[in-house]
Protein backbone atom coordinates (compact mmCIF):
# COMPACT_ATOMS: atom_id res chain seq x y z
CA UNK A 1 0.00 0.00 0.00
CA UNK A 2 1.49 3.35 -0.97
CA UNK A 3 0.98 6.72 0.71
CA UNK A 4 -1.71 7.80 -1.73
CA UNK A 5 -3.81 4.72 -0.92
CA UNK A 6 -3.77 5.81 2.69
CA UNK A 7 -4.75 9.35 1.71
CA UNK A 8 -7.80 7.88 0.02
CA UNK A 9 -8.62 5.64 2.98
CA UNK A 10 -8.21 8.52 5.44
CA UNK A 11 -10.56 10.66 3.37
CA UNK A 12 -13.16 8.00 2.65
CA UNK A 13 -16.53 9.51 3.66
CA UNK A 14 -17.49 6.13 5.14
CA UNK A 15 -14.48 6.08 7.46
CA UNK A 16 -15.27 6.09 11.17
CA UNK A 17 -15.21 9.58 12.64
CA UNK A 18 -13.99 10.96 15.94
CA UNK A 19 -17.42 10.69 17.58
CA UNK A 20 -17.73 7.05 16.51
CA UNK A 21 -14.56 6.32 18.45
CA UNK A 22 -15.56 8.48 21.41
CA UNK A 23 -18.85 6.61 21.69
CA UNK A 24 -17.17 3.22 21.35
CA UNK A 25 -14.22 3.84 23.71
CA UNK A 26 -15.81 5.65 26.64
CA UNK A 27 -18.44 4.25 29.03
CA UNK A 28 -20.14 7.62 29.13
CA UNK A 29 -19.95 10.77 27.04
CA UNK A 30 -21.88 13.99 27.33
CA UNK A 31 -21.41 16.77 24.78
CA UNK A 32 -21.28 20.39 25.98
CA UNK A 33 -21.53 23.33 23.63
CA UNK A 34 -20.25 26.78 22.81
CA UNK A 35 -17.25 29.07 23.17
CA UNK A 36 -19.18 31.54 25.40
CA UNK A 37 -18.08 34.35 23.10
CA UNK A 38 -19.64 34.01 19.70
CA UNK A 39 -21.23 30.67 18.85
CA UNK A 40 -21.17 26.91 18.95
CA UNK A 41 -19.05 25.93 15.96
CA UNK A 42 -19.78 22.29 15.23
CA UNK A 43 -16.56 21.25 13.51
CA UNK A 44 -15.16 20.58 16.98
CA UNK A 45 -17.13 18.64 19.57
CA UNK A 46 -16.30 19.03 23.25
CA UNK A 47 -17.56 17.19 26.27
CA UNK A 48 -16.95 15.05 29.31
CA UNK A 49 -16.36 11.32 29.25
CA UNK A 50 -15.56 8.47 31.57
CA UNK A 51 -13.95 5.04 31.57
CA UNK A 52 -14.60 3.23 34.86
CA UNK A 53 -14.08 5.93 37.44
CA UNK A 54 -11.61 7.95 35.38
CA UNK A 55 -13.01 11.18 33.92
CA UNK A 56 -11.77 12.86 30.75
CA UNK A 57 -12.22 16.05 28.77
CA UNK A 58 -12.86 15.34 25.09
CA UNK A 59 -12.06 17.81 22.28
CA UNK A 60 -12.71 16.26 18.88
CA UNK A 61 -12.62 17.46 15.29
CA UNK A 62 -15.69 16.01 13.68
CA UNK A 63 -16.55 15.45 10.04
CA UNK A 64 -20.15 14.74 9.17
CA UNK A 65 -21.37 11.18 8.66
CA UNK A 66 -24.17 12.31 6.35
CA UNK A 67 -24.42 15.19 3.87
CA UNK A 68 -26.68 17.04 6.28
CA UNK A 69 -24.27 16.57 9.17
CA UNK A 70 -21.34 17.54 6.96
CA UNK A 71 -22.96 20.86 6.12
CA UNK A 72 -23.69 21.46 9.81
CA UNK A 73 -20.11 20.66 10.72
CA UNK A 74 -18.58 22.59 7.81
CA UNK A 75 -17.02 19.32 6.57
CA UNK A 76 -14.90 19.20 9.70
CA UNK A 77 -13.15 22.49 8.97
CA UNK A 78 -13.14 24.54 12.17
CA UNK A 79 -13.76 28.24 12.41
CA UNK A 80 -11.98 30.14 15.21
CA UNK A 81 -14.91 29.57 17.59
CA UNK A 82 -14.25 25.84 17.50
CA UNK A 83 -10.72 26.35 18.80
CA UNK A 84 -11.97 28.84 21.39
CA UNK A 85 -14.52 26.29 22.57
CA UNK A 86 -11.65 23.81 22.88
CA UNK A 87 -9.62 26.33 24.89
CA UNK A 88 -12.55 26.77 27.28
CA UNK A 89 -12.63 23.02 27.88
CA UNK A 90 -8.86 22.79 28.30
CA UNK A 91 -9.08 25.39 31.06
CA UNK A 92 -11.75 23.37 32.80
CA UNK A 93 -9.72 20.21 32.46
CA UNK A 94 -6.86 21.97 34.23
CA UNK A 95 -9.19 23.25 36.96
CA UNK A 96 -10.68 19.83 37.65
CA UNK A 97 -7.45 17.87 36.99
CA UNK A 98 -8.97 15.84 34.13
CA UNK A 99 -6.81 14.36 31.39
CA UNK A 100 -7.55 15.78 27.93
CA UNK A 101 -8.08 13.52 24.93
CA UNK A 102 -8.16 15.25 21.54
CA UNK A 103 -9.24 13.63 18.29
CA UNK A 104 -7.84 15.01 15.04
CA UNK A 105 -9.64 14.70 11.73
CA UNK A 106 -9.70 17.74 9.46
CA UNK A 107 -8.73 18.93 6.00
CA UNK A 108 -7.63 22.09 7.80
CA UNK A 109 -8.99 25.18 9.50
CA UNK A 110 -11.65 26.87 7.37
CA UNK A 111 -10.22 29.49 4.96
CA UNK A 112 -13.09 31.98 4.93
CA UNK A 113 -13.65 35.71 5.28
CA UNK A 114 -15.36 35.42 8.67
CA UNK A 115 -12.65 33.07 9.92
CA UNK A 116 -10.00 35.66 9.08
CA UNK A 117 -12.05 38.51 10.54
CA UNK A 118 -12.34 36.59 13.78
CA UNK A 119 -8.66 35.65 13.97
CA UNK A 120 -8.19 32.10 12.71
CA UNK A 121 -4.43 32.37 13.19
CA UNK A 122 -4.78 33.71 16.72
CA UNK A 123 -7.28 30.97 17.60
CA UNK A 124 -4.99 28.17 16.43
CA UNK A 125 -1.96 29.69 18.14
CA UNK A 126 -3.88 30.15 21.39
CA UNK A 127 -5.20 26.61 21.27
CA UNK A 128 -1.63 25.29 21.02
CA UNK A 129 -0.48 27.65 23.77
CA UNK A 130 -3.29 26.51 26.06
CA UNK A 131 -2.46 22.88 25.39
CA UNK A 132 1.23 23.55 26.09
CA UNK A 133 0.28 25.11 29.43
CA UNK A 134 -1.68 22.13 30.78
CA UNK A 135 -0.32 20.22 33.74
CA UNK A 136 -2.75 17.33 33.25
CA UNK A 137 -1.84 14.57 30.79
CA UNK A 138 -2.93 15.13 27.21
CA UNK A 139 -3.32 12.55 24.46
CA UNK A 140 -3.84 13.47 20.80
CA UNK A 141 -5.23 10.86 18.44
CA UNK A 142 -5.13 11.32 14.67
CA UNK A 143 -8.03 9.21 13.42
CA UNK A 144 -8.41 10.39 9.81
CA UNK A 145 -7.00 13.42 8.07
CA UNK A 146 -4.64 15.60 10.09
CA UNK A 147 -3.93 18.50 7.81
CA UNK A 148 -2.07 21.70 8.60
CA UNK A 149 -2.29 24.06 11.56
CA UNK A 150 -5.98 23.29 11.86
CA UNK A 151 -5.01 19.79 12.98
CA UNK A 152 -1.95 20.73 15.03
CA UNK A 153 -4.08 23.15 17.08
CA UNK A 154 -5.21 20.04 19.00
CA UNK A 155 -1.97 18.13 18.53
CA UNK A 156 0.15 19.00 21.57
CA UNK A 157 -0.40 15.73 23.37
CA UNK A 158 2.01 14.20 25.87
CA UNK A 159 1.36 11.20 23.66
CA UNK A 160 0.45 11.48 20.00
CA UNK A 161 -1.25 8.38 18.65
CA UNK A 162 -2.13 7.71 15.04
CA UNK A 163 -4.32 5.13 13.38
CA UNK A 164 -2.44 3.06 10.81
CA UNK A 165 -4.27 4.51 7.82
CA UNK A 166 -4.60 8.06 9.07
CA UNK A 167 -2.47 10.82 7.55
CA UNK A 168 -0.84 13.84 9.19
CA UNK A 169 0.78 16.58 7.14
CA UNK A 170 1.75 20.21 6.69
CA UNK A 171 -0.96 20.62 4.06
CA UNK A 172 -3.06 18.46 1.75
CA UNK A 173 -1.02 16.72 -0.98
CA UNK A 174 -2.96 18.84 -3.51
CA UNK A 175 -1.96 22.04 -1.72
CA UNK A 176 1.62 20.88 -1.38
CA UNK A 177 1.92 20.07 -5.09
CA UNK A 178 0.29 23.33 -6.01
CA UNK A 179 2.64 25.45 -3.88
CA UNK A 180 5.86 23.58 -4.51
CA UNK A 181 5.39 22.45 -8.10
CA UNK A 182 2.62 24.85 -9.20
CA UNK A 183 0.59 21.81 -10.23
CA UNK A 184 -2.10 20.39 -7.92
CA UNK A 185 -2.63 17.41 -10.23
CA UNK A 186 0.67 16.00 -8.93
CA UNK A 187 -0.97 15.29 -5.54
CA UNK A 188 -0.25 11.56 -5.73
CA UNK A 189 3.42 12.21 -6.20
CA UNK A 190 3.35 14.76 -3.38
CA UNK A 191 1.78 12.23 -1.02
CA UNK A 192 4.73 9.92 -1.60
CA UNK A 193 7.38 12.52 -0.71
CA UNK A 194 5.57 14.28 2.14
CA UNK A 195 6.06 11.57 4.81
CA UNK A 196 2.47 11.74 5.89
CA UNK A 197 1.88 8.09 6.83
CA UNK A 198 1.89 6.81 10.40
CA UNK A 199 4.99 4.72 9.72
CA UNK A 200 7.00 7.68 8.35
CA UNK A 201 5.86 9.95 11.17
CA UNK A 202 6.82 7.41 13.82
CA UNK A 203 10.31 7.28 12.32
CA UNK A 204 10.49 11.08 12.41
CA UNK A 205 9.35 10.96 16.08
CA UNK A 206 6.41 13.21 15.25
CA UNK A 207 4.07 10.57 16.68
CA UNK A 208 4.59 8.06 19.48
CA UNK A 209 2.33 5.15 18.71
CA UNK A 210 0.57 3.52 15.76
CA UNK A 211 -2.71 1.69 16.29
CA UNK A 212 -3.14 -1.05 13.69
CA UNK A 213 -6.24 -1.20 11.55
CA UNK A 214 -7.03 -4.87 10.96
CA UNK A 215 -8.44 -5.75 7.53
CA UNK A 216 -11.61 -7.77 7.13
CA UNK A 217 -14.97 -7.21 8.76
CA UNK A 218 -15.45 -3.48 9.20
CA UNK A 219 -17.33 -3.62 12.51
CA UNK A 220 -14.85 -6.07 13.97
CA UNK A 221 -11.95 -3.90 12.89
CA UNK A 222 -13.61 -0.81 14.38
CA UNK A 223 -14.10 -2.63 17.70
CA UNK A 224 -10.50 -3.83 17.76
CA UNK A 225 -9.16 -0.33 17.05
CA UNK A 226 -11.41 1.16 19.75
CA UNK A 227 -10.33 -1.49 22.25
CA UNK A 228 -6.64 -0.84 21.53
CA UNK A 229 -7.11 2.92 21.75
CA UNK A 230 -8.82 2.47 25.09
CA UNK A 231 -5.94 0.32 26.36
CA UNK A 232 -3.43 2.90 25.17
CA UNK A 233 -5.34 5.77 26.81
CA UNK A 234 -5.55 3.94 30.15
CA UNK A 235 -1.91 2.87 29.98
CA UNK A 236 -0.80 6.44 29.32
CA UNK A 237 -2.94 7.86 32.13
CA UNK A 238 -1.47 5.29 34.52
CA UNK A 239 2.07 6.21 33.42
CA UNK A 240 1.42 9.90 34.01
CA UNK A 241 -0.31 9.37 37.34
CA UNK A 242 3.19 8.84 38.77
CA UNK A 243 4.37 12.24 37.54
CA UNK A 244 3.90 15.64 39.15
CA UNK A 245 1.95 18.34 37.27
CA UNK A 246 5.25 20.12 36.52
CA UNK A 247 6.80 16.93 35.18
CA UNK A 248 3.82 16.31 32.92
CA UNK A 249 4.17 19.77 31.42
CA UNK A 250 7.96 19.55 31.11
CA UNK A 251 7.72 16.12 29.47
CA UNK A 252 5.49 17.59 26.80
CA UNK A 253 7.83 20.55 26.36
CA UNK A 254 10.85 18.30 25.79
CA UNK A 255 8.92 16.10 23.39
CA UNK A 256 8.05 18.97 21.03
CA UNK A 257 11.35 20.75 21.69
CA UNK A 258 13.20 17.79 20.24
CA UNK A 259 11.21 17.12 17.08
CA UNK A 260 13.31 17.48 13.92
CA UNK A 261 17.03 17.16 13.40
CA UNK A 262 19.43 19.87 12.37
CA UNK A 263 23.14 20.19 11.63
CA UNK A 264 25.47 22.52 13.47
CA UNK A 265 27.56 24.67 11.12
CA UNK A 266 31.06 25.29 12.44
CA UNK B 1 31.22 42.55 7.76
CA UNK B 2 27.53 43.20 7.54
CA UNK B 3 28.09 45.92 4.93
CA UNK B 4 30.23 43.59 2.83
CA UNK B 5 27.41 41.12 2.63
CA UNK B 6 24.91 43.72 1.53
CA UNK B 7 27.24 44.81 -1.24
CA UNK B 8 27.56 41.26 -2.47
CA UNK B 9 23.80 41.07 -2.96
CA UNK B 10 23.74 43.57 -5.78
CA UNK B 11 24.14 42.14 -9.24
CA UNK B 12 26.17 44.34 -11.56
CA UNK B 13 24.03 46.90 -13.31
CA UNK B 14 24.80 46.39 -16.93
CA UNK B 15 21.41 45.87 -18.41
CA UNK B 16 19.88 49.28 -17.89
CA UNK B 17 19.78 49.80 -21.66
CA UNK B 18 18.01 46.48 -22.05
CA UNK B 19 14.70 46.29 -23.88
CA UNK B 20 13.00 45.27 -20.62
CA UNK B 21 11.56 48.42 -19.15
CA UNK B 22 12.48 47.50 -15.60
CA UNK B 23 16.13 48.33 -15.12
CA UNK B 24 18.07 46.00 -12.89
CA UNK B 25 20.94 46.50 -10.55
CA UNK B 26 20.87 49.99 -9.13
CA UNK B 27 17.20 50.55 -9.91
CA UNK B 28 14.01 48.99 -8.69
CA UNK B 29 10.35 49.40 -9.55
CA UNK B 30 7.97 50.39 -6.75
CA UNK B 31 5.03 47.96 -6.60
CA UNK B 32 2.75 50.64 -5.32
CA UNK B 33 3.32 53.67 -7.55
CA UNK B 34 5.14 51.83 -10.39
CA UNK B 35 7.89 54.50 -10.39
CA UNK B 36 11.46 53.41 -11.03
CA UNK B 37 13.40 54.16 -7.87
CA UNK B 38 17.14 54.51 -7.36
CA UNK B 39 18.19 51.87 -4.82
CA UNK B 40 20.53 54.28 -3.08
CA UNK B 41 17.65 56.58 -2.21
CA UNK B 42 15.73 53.60 -0.81
CA UNK B 43 18.68 52.65 1.33
CA UNK B 44 18.84 56.09 2.87
CA UNK B 45 15.09 56.12 3.47
CA UNK B 46 14.43 52.90 5.51
CA UNK B 47 13.47 51.11 2.26
CA UNK B 48 10.50 53.43 1.84
CA UNK B 49 9.61 54.67 -1.65
CA UNK B 50 10.62 58.37 -1.87
CA UNK B 51 7.86 58.90 -4.44
CA UNK B 52 4.75 57.41 -2.80
CA UNK B 53 5.82 56.42 0.73
CA UNK B 54 5.15 52.72 0.03
CA UNK B 55 7.12 50.21 2.08
CA UNK B 56 9.63 47.86 0.47
CA UNK B 57 10.44 44.66 2.35
CA UNK B 58 13.58 45.02 4.43
CA UNK B 59 16.74 42.94 4.41
CA UNK B 60 17.69 41.55 7.84
CA UNK B 61 20.75 43.78 8.08
CA UNK B 62 18.84 46.93 7.16
CA UNK B 63 16.18 46.11 9.72
CA UNK B 64 18.73 45.54 12.46
CA UNK B 65 20.46 48.77 11.53
CA UNK B 66 17.18 50.67 11.83
CA UNK B 67 16.24 49.25 15.24
CA UNK B 68 19.37 48.32 17.14
CA UNK B 69 21.83 50.87 18.57
CA UNK B 70 24.97 50.98 16.47
CA UNK B 71 27.58 48.39 17.40
CA UNK B 72 25.45 46.63 20.03
CA UNK B 73 24.10 43.68 18.02
CA UNK B 74 25.65 40.38 19.04
CA UNK B 75 24.46 37.53 16.88
CA UNK B 76 23.90 34.29 18.79
CA UNK B 77 26.59 31.71 18.21
CA UNK B 78 24.06 29.17 16.98
CA UNK B 79 24.52 28.40 13.31
CA UNK B 80 22.51 25.48 12.07
CA UNK B 81 21.33 23.94 8.86
CA UNK B 82 18.42 21.73 7.87
CA UNK B 83 18.87 17.98 7.42
CA UNK B 84 16.43 18.03 4.48
CA UNK B 85 13.91 15.72 6.18
CA UNK B 86 11.95 14.94 2.99
CA UNK B 87 15.18 14.19 1.08
CA UNK B 88 14.20 16.57 -1.72
CA UNK B 89 16.82 16.52 -4.43
CA UNK B 90 16.90 20.19 -5.38
CA UNK B 91 16.28 21.71 -1.94
CA UNK B 92 19.89 21.89 -0.65
CA UNK B 93 20.95 23.36 -4.01
CA UNK B 94 18.23 25.97 -3.75
CA UNK B 95 19.37 26.92 -0.24
CA UNK B 96 22.97 27.24 -1.39
CA UNK B 97 22.02 29.55 -4.25
CA UNK B 98 19.88 31.67 -1.95
CA UNK B 99 22.67 32.00 0.59
CA UNK B 100 24.99 33.29 -2.09
CA UNK B 101 22.39 35.65 -3.50
CA UNK B 102 21.10 37.13 -0.23
CA UNK B 103 24.23 37.01 1.90
CA UNK B 104 22.22 35.49 4.74
CA UNK B 105 22.30 31.96 6.08
CA UNK B 106 18.57 31.44 6.66
CA UNK B 107 15.25 33.27 6.96
CA UNK B 108 15.93 34.53 10.48
CA UNK B 109 18.81 36.15 12.32
CA UNK B 110 18.82 36.46 16.10
CA UNK B 111 20.94 37.85 18.87
CA UNK B 112 21.05 40.47 21.59
CA UNK B 113 21.30 44.21 21.17
CA UNK B 114 20.16 47.52 22.55
CA UNK B 115 17.19 49.65 21.50
CA UNK B 116 17.81 53.21 22.74
CA UNK B 117 19.86 51.64 25.50
CA UNK B 118 17.33 48.92 26.38
CA UNK B 119 18.91 45.46 26.18
CA UNK B 120 16.77 42.91 24.29
CA UNK B 121 16.83 39.61 22.47
CA UNK B 122 15.85 40.28 18.87
CA UNK B 123 14.87 38.00 15.99
CA UNK B 124 14.48 39.36 12.48
CA UNK B 125 13.01 37.36 9.63
CA UNK B 126 13.74 38.04 5.95
CA UNK B 127 11.27 37.60 3.10
CA UNK B 128 14.13 37.29 0.63
CA UNK B 129 14.86 33.80 1.88
CA UNK B 130 12.12 31.43 0.64
CA UNK B 131 9.56 34.07 1.63
CA UNK B 132 10.63 33.88 5.26
CA UNK B 133 9.15 30.41 5.53
CA UNK B 134 9.60 28.46 8.76
CA UNK B 135 11.42 25.16 8.58
CA UNK B 136 13.56 23.59 11.27
CA UNK B 137 16.22 26.32 11.22
CA UNK B 138 13.73 29.15 11.73
CA UNK B 139 11.79 27.15 14.36
CA UNK B 140 14.94 26.22 16.27
CA UNK B 141 16.41 29.71 16.12
CA UNK B 142 13.20 31.34 17.35
CA UNK B 143 12.94 28.75 20.14
CA UNK B 144 16.61 29.14 21.04
CA UNK B 145 16.14 32.92 21.19
CA UNK B 146 13.11 32.61 23.48
CA UNK B 147 15.07 30.29 25.76
CA UNK B 148 17.97 32.76 25.71
CA UNK B 149 15.59 35.58 26.68
CA UNK B 150 14.49 33.48 29.64
CA UNK B 151 18.08 32.69 30.61
CA UNK B 152 19.19 36.33 30.29
CA UNK B 153 15.89 37.70 31.72
CA UNK B 154 15.48 40.04 28.74
CA UNK B 155 12.48 41.18 26.72
CA UNK B 156 12.24 39.60 23.28
CA UNK B 157 11.29 41.33 20.04
CA UNK B 158 10.44 39.30 16.92
CA UNK B 159 10.12 40.98 13.51
CA UNK B 160 7.88 38.64 11.54
CA UNK B 161 7.68 38.26 7.80
CA UNK B 162 6.70 34.88 6.44
CA UNK B 163 4.63 33.00 3.93
CA UNK B 164 4.11 30.35 6.62
CA UNK B 165 5.51 26.90 7.27
CA UNK B 166 8.19 25.79 4.78
CA UNK B 167 6.76 23.24 2.36
CA UNK B 168 10.15 21.73 1.55
CA UNK B 169 10.47 20.34 5.10
CA UNK B 170 6.93 19.00 5.32
CA UNK B 171 5.61 17.91 8.69
CA UNK B 172 8.83 18.97 10.44
CA UNK B 173 8.01 22.56 9.46
CA UNK B 174 4.49 22.18 10.83
CA UNK B 175 5.92 20.95 14.13
CA UNK B 176 7.94 24.16 14.51
CA UNK B 177 4.63 25.86 15.28
CA UNK B 178 4.22 23.59 18.31
CA UNK B 179 7.85 24.05 19.31
CA UNK B 180 7.89 27.86 19.20
CA UNK B 181 4.49 28.08 20.89
CA UNK B 182 5.62 25.81 23.72
CA UNK B 183 8.64 28.05 24.23
CA UNK B 184 6.34 31.08 24.53
CA UNK B 185 4.47 29.29 27.31
CA UNK B 186 7.82 29.14 29.16
CA UNK B 187 8.43 32.82 28.48
CA UNK B 188 5.02 33.65 29.93
CA UNK B 189 5.81 31.60 33.03
CA UNK B 190 9.02 33.56 33.41
CA UNK B 191 7.07 36.83 33.24
CA UNK B 192 9.06 38.32 30.39
CA UNK B 193 7.88 40.80 27.79
CA UNK B 194 7.42 39.66 24.20
CA UNK B 195 6.64 42.11 21.39
CA UNK B 196 6.04 40.91 17.84
CA UNK B 197 6.18 43.26 14.88
CA UNK B 198 4.21 41.99 11.89
CA UNK B 199 5.55 43.14 8.55
CA UNK B 200 4.46 42.45 5.01
CA UNK B 201 3.56 39.61 4.54
CA UNK B 202 2.91 37.51 7.66
CA UNK B 203 0.86 34.39 6.94
CA UNK B 204 0.07 30.76 7.70
CA UNK B 205 2.01 28.86 10.30
CA UNK B 206 3.82 31.94 11.57
CA UNK B 207 0.57 33.87 12.08
CA UNK B 208 -0.87 30.72 13.69
CA UNK B 209 1.98 30.45 16.19
CA UNK B 210 4.48 32.89 17.71
CA UNK B 211 3.47 35.98 15.69
CA UNK B 212 0.01 36.04 17.29
CA UNK B 213 1.10 35.18 20.82
CA UNK B 214 3.00 38.30 21.85
CA UNK B 215 2.04 40.49 24.80
CA UNK B 216 2.06 43.39 22.38
CA UNK B 217 1.56 42.97 18.65
CA UNK B 218 2.65 45.84 16.41
CA UNK B 219 2.36 46.02 12.65
CA UNK B 220 3.70 48.18 9.85
CA UNK B 221 1.08 50.17 7.90
CA UNK B 222 -0.42 48.27 4.98
CA UNK B 223 1.24 44.97 5.87
CA UNK B 224 -0.71 41.93 4.67
CA UNK B 225 -1.40 39.61 7.60
CA UNK B 226 -3.55 36.51 7.78
CA UNK B 227 -3.82 32.78 8.24
CA UNK B 228 -5.13 31.56 4.89
CA UNK B 229 -3.77 33.01 1.67
CA UNK B 230 -6.09 35.14 -0.43
CA UNK B 231 -6.07 32.78 -3.41
CA UNK B 232 -7.13 29.85 -1.21
CA UNK B 233 -9.94 31.90 0.34
CA UNK B 234 -11.17 33.06 -3.08
CA UNK B 235 -11.16 29.50 -4.37
CA UNK B 236 -13.05 28.30 -1.30
CA UNK B 237 -15.76 30.92 -1.21
CA UNK B 238 -15.92 31.48 -4.99
CA UNK B 239 -15.84 35.26 -4.86
CA UNK B 240 -13.28 38.02 -4.99
CA UNK B 241 -12.06 39.59 -1.79
CA UNK B 242 -12.60 43.22 -1.00
CA UNK B 243 -9.79 45.77 -1.05
CA UNK B 244 -8.24 46.11 2.38
CA UNK B 245 -8.99 42.55 3.53
CA UNK B 246 -6.15 41.14 5.69
CA UNK B 247 -4.27 44.44 5.90
CA UNK B 248 -2.76 45.61 9.18
CA UNK B 249 -5.55 48.20 9.33
CA UNK B 250 -8.16 45.41 8.95
CA UNK B 251 -6.58 43.44 11.79
CA UNK B 252 -6.43 46.51 14.02
CA UNK B 253 -10.09 47.14 13.33
CA UNK B 254 -10.97 43.54 14.25
CA UNK B 255 -8.99 43.67 17.45
CA UNK B 256 -6.07 41.40 16.60
CA UNK B 257 -3.16 43.82 16.84
CA UNK B 258 -2.31 46.48 19.38
CA UNK B 259 -1.00 49.24 17.20
CA UNK B 260 0.13 50.17 13.71
CA UNK B 261 3.47 51.94 13.80
CA UNK B 262 5.25 53.66 10.94
CA UNK B 263 8.69 52.35 10.15
CA UNK B 264 10.43 55.56 11.17
CA UNK B 265 8.77 55.40 14.61
CA UNK B 266 9.32 51.71 15.35
CA UNK B 267 12.57 52.04 17.26
CA UNK B 268 11.29 54.72 19.64
CA UNK B 269 7.94 52.95 20.09
CA UNK B 270 9.70 49.71 21.00
CA UNK B 271 11.97 51.32 23.56
CA UNK B 272 9.04 53.21 25.08
CA UNK B 273 6.98 50.02 25.38
CA UNK B 274 9.89 48.23 26.99
CA UNK B 275 10.26 51.03 29.54
CA UNK B 276 6.52 51.05 30.27
CA UNK B 277 6.64 47.32 30.96
CA UNK B 278 9.41 47.56 33.52
CA UNK B 279 8.51 47.17 37.17
ZN1 LIG C 1 6.23 54.12 -4.71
Amino acid sequence: MDAWDRVEIARNPKRKTSLDYVENIFDEFIELHGDRQFKDDKAIVCGLARIGNQNFTIIAEQKGRTTKENIERNFGMPNPESYRKGIRFMKQAEKFRRPVITFIDTKGAYPGIGAEERGQGEAIASSMLQMASLTVPTISIVVGEGSSGGALALGLGNKVIMLENAIYSILSPEGYASILWKDSSRAKEAAEVMKLTAKDLKELKVIDKIIKEPEGDEQESFNTISENLKKEILKTIKEYSKKSPEEIKEDRYQKFRNIGEYKIIQ
Amino acid sequence: MIVDKIKKREPTAKRIQNKVDIPVGKWVKCDKCKEIIYKGSLRENLSICPNCGGYFRMHINKRLESIIDEGTYKKFDFNIDTTNPLNLEDYPKKLKTLREKTGIQEAVSSGTGKINGEEVVICVMDSGFLMGSMGIVVGEKITYSIEKAIELKLPIIIFCVSGGARMQEGIISLMQMAKTTSAIEKLNEAGLLYISVLTDPTYGGVTASFASLADIILAEPGAMIGFAGQRVIEQTIGEELLEGFQTAEFLLDHGFIDKIVERKDLKNTLSKLIQLNKN
